[in-house]
């Protein structure tokens, strides 16, 4: 079997934000009734963490919990373990309506990261992005220009960007342009 | 530029982020209906000056459709309401009676 890799294999620029590729990420997702105490309890076995409400996401690391819509989570677990923890999951699922189905070789993960990350993200994104109103433990699944991503705060000064790899490099070229050095608008 | 209320994430989406269905509250009339309605079903739609009621679906986001009650004259949004309904809830029909006192859409009002 070939070694696999990511999108865009570690890429990273520095700008007025540091963005990189965070390499290959284990991802889930999984779709069902959120309120049912099973999928809750499969939440938990594989990532030690709740079922998030409305838009948080309870992310450690490479392990946590995202919401993604009324019925849908993203799972994120380390890359190596994802096999293990799907066939976890599917088991503990059987006896309700719900799936779970490994994506994680059709996603890229992003690290945006610097005092200016606001800024860069803000720029490609119509998300409201100031302090009172994003913060860590919140997700918003939204647009990067023209194609769509999802993005969480990992602390006050680093985002965690989500899109499909078939859009890897379009969105890493689309950070790069935003995090240009002399870039900077001071919005947030 | 338009911004909705999601019903189902509850985020405050502008347009781009949105994705317009068509008119609400259609009533289908499938195999066995007369040409007529399959008729009117198929191919008439409200198109009014003033009150309308319209699909919409949180595209770059939730991904889920729901209903907004809008003015197509002054762009004014009365409210947002869940898809899984067949008429406009009693608080969205207050909200536009009391901007537009006598409104009709269809068989509401």
């Amino acid at each position: 079997m070939s070694e696999p890799i990511s999108a865009l294999n570690h890429a990273s620029y520095e700008g007025i934000a540091k963005v990189e590729e965070c390499g290959l990420q284990g991802m889930i997702t999984l779709r069902g009734d959120l309120s049912d105490k099973v999928l809750a309890k499969a939440v938990k076995d594989a990532t030690g963490q709740n079922v998030p409400g409305q838009r948080e996401a309870n992310v450690e690391g490479e392990t946590g919990a995202c919401w993604l819509s009324n019925d849908e989570l993203l799972v994120l677990v380390p890359y190596a373990e994802v096999e293990a923890k799907l066939a976890a999951m599917t088991n503990a699922l059987s006896g309700i309506h719900a799936l779970a189905v490994n994506v994680s070789d059709a996603r890229a993960v992003f690290r945006i990261s610097g005092s200016s990350a606001r800024e860069v993200l803000g720029k490609l994104a119509p998300v409201d992005l100031s302090t009172e109103a994003f913060q860590p433990g919140q997700i918003r699944r939204s647009r990067l220009a023209q194609v769509a991503g999802a993005f969480w705060m990992d602390d006050a000064e680093s985002f965690r960007v989500v899109c499909f790899r078939s859009a890897a490099d379009y969105v890493f070229k689309l950070l790069k342009v935003a995090a240009q050095p002399g870039s900077k608008v001071g919005v947030y | 530029m338009l911004i909705l209320h999601c019903p189902c994430c509850g985020v405050d989406a502008e347009e781009t982020e949105l994705a317009a269905g068509g008119e609400a509250h259609l009533k289908r009339f499938g195999p066995g209906s007369s040409d007529d309605d399959f008729h009117d079903y198929l191919f008439m739609r409200e198109n009014p000056k003033g009150v309308h009621f319209e699909r919409w679906r949180h595209a770059n986001g939730c991904g889920k459709w729901f209903h907004a009650a809008r003015c197509t004259q002054t762009l004014e949004v009365f409210g947002t309401y869940s898809a899984q309904t067949t008429e406009p809830p009693q608080e969205i029909k207050d909200a536009i009676t009391a901007k537009r006192p006598g409104w009709t859409w269809r068989e509401f009002s």
